[in-house]
């Protein structure tokens, strides 16, 4: 089945085998120490091809080409949309996340339909413009970062290409995100690419019918071209061979996504896609790959919070297993908000690692009377912690007591943080000497090893310590501050 | 030289390919002429290339890439990449019935994937995941959206136990001996095996018993419970290299397998510390006496890094590391501990009624997609979807096309906000 030499897997790539084809003249016109450093750099994906200069000259074009092809994805990295706002898909490396790292976040597209009005016509209509705006505004703030939505998915349900037009334009005009342009009717699709005439919407979607006119659609407006198999490989790997050899470049693969009783065919077909290509050299299936959980709300007559539910978990589950784009239609933030965590977590470069250094941090300019506060050396924790401390503003110092990487809850009970441990760290951290008071607040979780670290204290010699008990969730800690900052001295 | 002859050879290649493409193989001979082909710019027409027109072959010296636009459907049928694994995961029975020399009205057996997770088209896997629901013997804190859930129970340990297997369907049940931690009410190894023969006695599902993470107190606690519940094959839940380090290890893990039970070895996001561990305890007790628990972190808080090591545990299992070819066990309910799981943030992200479940759900399917197969779980609708999920998983060639082929112009009831 394998149409080509199954290139050499992303991790079996050494330096050298890049070394060899780089001008190895150690010029350092690139920043490295020398081209060695460069070509360590480019199989780890750290840095790209082009920051070599002397490669894109013409005596090189060999090398360089031979380099790009050695280190071109298995999975085609393709581009949706235009400007700040474009999205990447696919440029996948590896299958599974422990064997590089996952690269081109998910991209999380949602609905609207032309047959919405642009605005509310009665009090409480959902209007087309509202939901775009709450598409584009979403915005979450997890461990410093922001975590926002990517596309606008229009979809005809008019099958009109007057109304799709309008549609488009409004959408297109209203929002820089890029937009999926969804009908199986190539009329009414061309209406929308008119529409949203250089934005290079993704086309949804070439069937078994309407391949040939998609694929000239695809052609002439330059998108990208969504192609829909459901539950059906060999069509989808059928059409993909004829598109490409039709001429149409990018493209992207729906294997169908089941809600139900066929979910666990919709988990084994995109599993397969991927594997396929990952593993077996399947040029065929080396695209990205889109899953459309808002198939669940056509699942059956349910409450709408069942089927927000059902379209929460299908779309965690294709997050999971291999989906590069999403199409879903609840905008409840209580769906989106473990959505759009587990899309920035699982990304996350694996061999970062899962601890920080324990030792003294400093927030703001902290004096001699500001508060000691302690947490674990777990990075998740970290971060939390440090995150909210940036929100609140002020001056704080944070000792990190080594909790070989465990969070709170979890290093108390397992005693990788016990009384012992946190005198070790503050006595470690040399905290004494910058201060003038003697407090430490510890967090909630570790409530009950407030007595006994008090008395630890004393014995690493820090007498007359006090031991105050934190909120459980670092988000308490302004309100705690306010409450209980600076303590009273009369103990 | 050779160059040339490989040129050749795949020119040849490509007007064969042409021909067929044309419908024109093995239709009589075919003569192109000095004819270079380039991407993009030559677009031949079946029309245009009449068989009449074509005689014998002389293979063109230079060839680009041929892109000849098709009429129709070009088959590409598809065949799964299966693999071979040399490993297997091992197979554990938890409970016992009567006839086995325990009181448990069923035994449930777990592990024994011979594939990666839910990968049916190489084999379904031989046992299905289960579902085991977290109690306490004591009153324990807990988030307002079990909370609600529980008040009922809250303080009746058989109680909560008869609800969670008689109305959530959890296929086994755990109890947590909080109360005997040191520093909470430091309860006696004697006293707690009470509790252990009270549930043992409200339920008949098998049971884990959890202790409190003091490893003196819980290899105590532990070998007293092992030896009140003799040959109920609970799992004595965790065993640690700490307990190893206190001197403990041992003569808990021997009493586990002099009484017929299994441990759960826990090692925090460490496989070679999971390996340290198995190593050890397959010098006390049965292999198949062993569950591995790798770590569960919450969505959120760690996740990714539990999510990794569970697919990198259960690939080395595959691919023959013995040490590692255990079942797997995620405390899911630790999917609380993230703040997104009960915080208040705002009224855009409620209800927390249905934002902490949720969360549960996620944890525990991510792992489920990642090979575990006991999930330790605590909010009844996570739990009964985690249970419904499992069933869907466990078979395939259930999907029809025709009910999604028409999503896209589907129409949706739309009400504000929704």
């Amino acid at each position: 089945m394998s149409e080509r030499e199954i290139k050499k897997g992303v991790r079996a790539l050494s330096p050298i085998d890049a070394y060899t084809l780089l001008p190895r003249t150690n010029c350092k016109e690139c920043g490295e120490a020398n081209c060695m450093a460069f070509a360590a750099k480019l199989v780890n994906r750290e840095i790209s091809l082009e920051g070599c200069p002397p490669l894109l000259k013409k005596e090189h074009e060999k090398e360089y080409k031979k380099l790009k092809e050695m280190l071109a994805p298995v999975i085609k990295e393709i581009v949706i949309g235009t400007g700040d706002r474009a999205v990447k898909i696919g440029g996948k490396l590896v299958m599974y996340r422990h064997e590089f790292t996952y690269h081109n976040p998910v991209s999380l597209a949602f609905e609207v339909t032309d047959d919405m009005p642009p605005r509310p016509r009665f009090s409480g209509e959902e209007a087309l413009l509202d939901r775009v705006k709450k598409v584009d505004n979403f915005l979450y703030e997890y461990i410093g970062r922001e975590l926002k939505l990517d596309m606008i998915a229009v979809r005809s349900t008019s099958n009109d290409p007057t109304t799709f037009r309008s549609a488009v334009g409004t959408v297109a005009e209203a929002t820089e995100m890029p937009l999926i342009l969804c009908s199986l009717d190539p009329n009414v699709v061309e209406a929308g690419l008119v529409a949203a005439s250089g934005r290079r919407p993704l086309i949804y979607a070439a069937t078994k019918e309407n391949w040939k006119e998609m694929a000239d659609l695809a052609l002439m407006y330059d998108c990208p071209l969504t192609i829909f198999a459901p539950n059906d490989l060999s069509l989808l790997r059928s059409l993909s061979k004829t598109l490409i050899q039709y001429g149409v470049e990018d493209l992207v693969l729906d294997p169908g996504t089941f809600s139900d009783e066929g979910l666990s065919d919709t988990v084994n077909n995109f599993t397969m896609v991927r594997r396929n290509a990952c593993k077996g050299g399947d040029e065929l299936f080396g695209f990205p790959l889109i899953g459309t959980p808002i198939t669940a709300w056509f699942s059956g007559k349910d409450s709408k919070e069942m089927l927000a539910w059902k379209e929460a978990y299908v779309a965690a589950t294709l997050m999971t297993r291999y989906a590069d784009v999403l199409i879903m239609h609840s905008l409840d933030g209580w769906t989106q908000l473990p959505l759009v965590i587990w899309k920035f977590n699982i990304y996350t470069d694996p061999r970062k690692p899962v601890s920080v250094d324990a030792e003294l941090y400093t927030f703001g300019k902290p004096d001699e009377m500001s508060p000691v506060m302690l947490t674990t050396n777990y990075a998740l924790t970290y971060f939390t912690v440090e995150s909210d401390l940036k929100k609140f503003g002020g001056n704080y110092y944070l000792i990190v007591a080594d909790t070989e990487g465990i969070s709170v809850e979890s290093a108390v009970a397992g005693r990788y943080l016990t009384a012992e441990s946190i005198a070790e760290a503050v006595k470690k951290s040399a905290i004494a000497e910058k201060i003038k008071h003697n407090h430490l607040i510890i967090p909630g979780m570790a409530a009950r090893l407030s007595g006994a670290t008090e008395d630890e204290l004393k014995n690493v010699g820090l007498p007359g310590w006090h031991v105050m008990v934190g909120p459980r969730d670092s988000s308490g800690i302004a309100k705690f501050l306010d409450e209980k900052w600076p303590p009273k001295e009369e103990e | 030289m050779e160059e040339e002859k490989e040129k050749e050879r795949k020119a040849a290649a490509r007007l064969a390919e042409l021909l067929e493409l044309l419908g024109l193989a093995g239709k009589g001979e075919i003569e192109l002429e000095d004819v270079e082909f380039q991407i993009g710019e030559l677009i031949l027409q079946p029309s245009a290339l009449a068989p009449s027109v074509l005689k014998a072959v002389t293979p063109p010296a230079v060839l680009a890439p041929l892109k000849v636009k098709p009429t129709k459907i070009l088959e590409a049928p598809f065949n799964p990449f299966v693999q071979e694994y040399p490993g297997q995961i091992r197979e554990v029975t938890f409970g016992a019935t009567k006839s086995e020399g325990g009181s448990r009205g069923k035994t449930i057996v777990v592990g024994g994937a011979t594939t990666p997770s839910l990968y049916l088209f190489e084999k379904t896997p031989p046992h299905p995941p289960v579902v085991t629901v977290d109690t306490f013997d004591m009153k324990v804190r807990l988030p307002k959206a079990i909370r609600t859930h529980v008040e009922e129970v809250w303080e009746d340990t058989a109680a909560w136990a008869k609800m969670a297997v008689d109305k959530w369907g959890a296929e086994m049940l755990t109890v947590h001996l909080l109360s005997t931690d040191p520093l909470i009410k430091d309860t006696s190894p004697a006293e707690a095996a009470k509790t252990v023969e009270e549930i043992l006695q409200a339920v008949d599902v098998p049971l884990i018993i959890g202790g409190c993470g003091d490893p003196k107190k819980d290899a105590q606690v532990f070998t007293k419970v092992a030896e009140v519940a003799e040959g109920e094959r609970v799992l004595l839940s965790s065993v640690t290299l700490d307990m190893d380090e206190a001197g403990v290890l041992e003569g808990v893990a021997k009493a586990a397998g002099k009484h017929g039970h299994l441990v759960l070895a826990f090692t925090a996001l460490d496989l070679n510390r999971a390996k340290e561990l198995n190593r050890k305890l397959c010098e006390y007790l049965p292999e198949g006496n062993i569950i591995m628990d790798l770590t569960t972190a919450a969505l959120g808080y760690g996740l990714e890094y539990s999510f990794t090591i569970h697919e990198r545990a259960r690939m080395a299992a595959l691919m023959g590391d013995s040490e590692l070819q255990y079942p797997v066990l995620a405390g899911t309910t630790n999917a609380w501990a993230a703040r997104e799981a009960w915080l208040k943030l705002g009224p855009e992200w409620e209800p927390r009624s249905l934002r902490g479940p949720i969360w549960e759900t996620m944890t525990a399917l991510t792992l489920l997609l990642a090979g575990v197969d006991v999930f330790m779980m605590m909010h009844p609708d996570a739990v009964k979807t985690i249970k419904k999920l499992i069933g869907q998983f466990m078979s395939r060639g259930n999907a029809k096309p025709e009910k999604i082929a028409n999503w896209v112009d589907a129409r949706i009831q739309r009400k504000n906000g929704v």
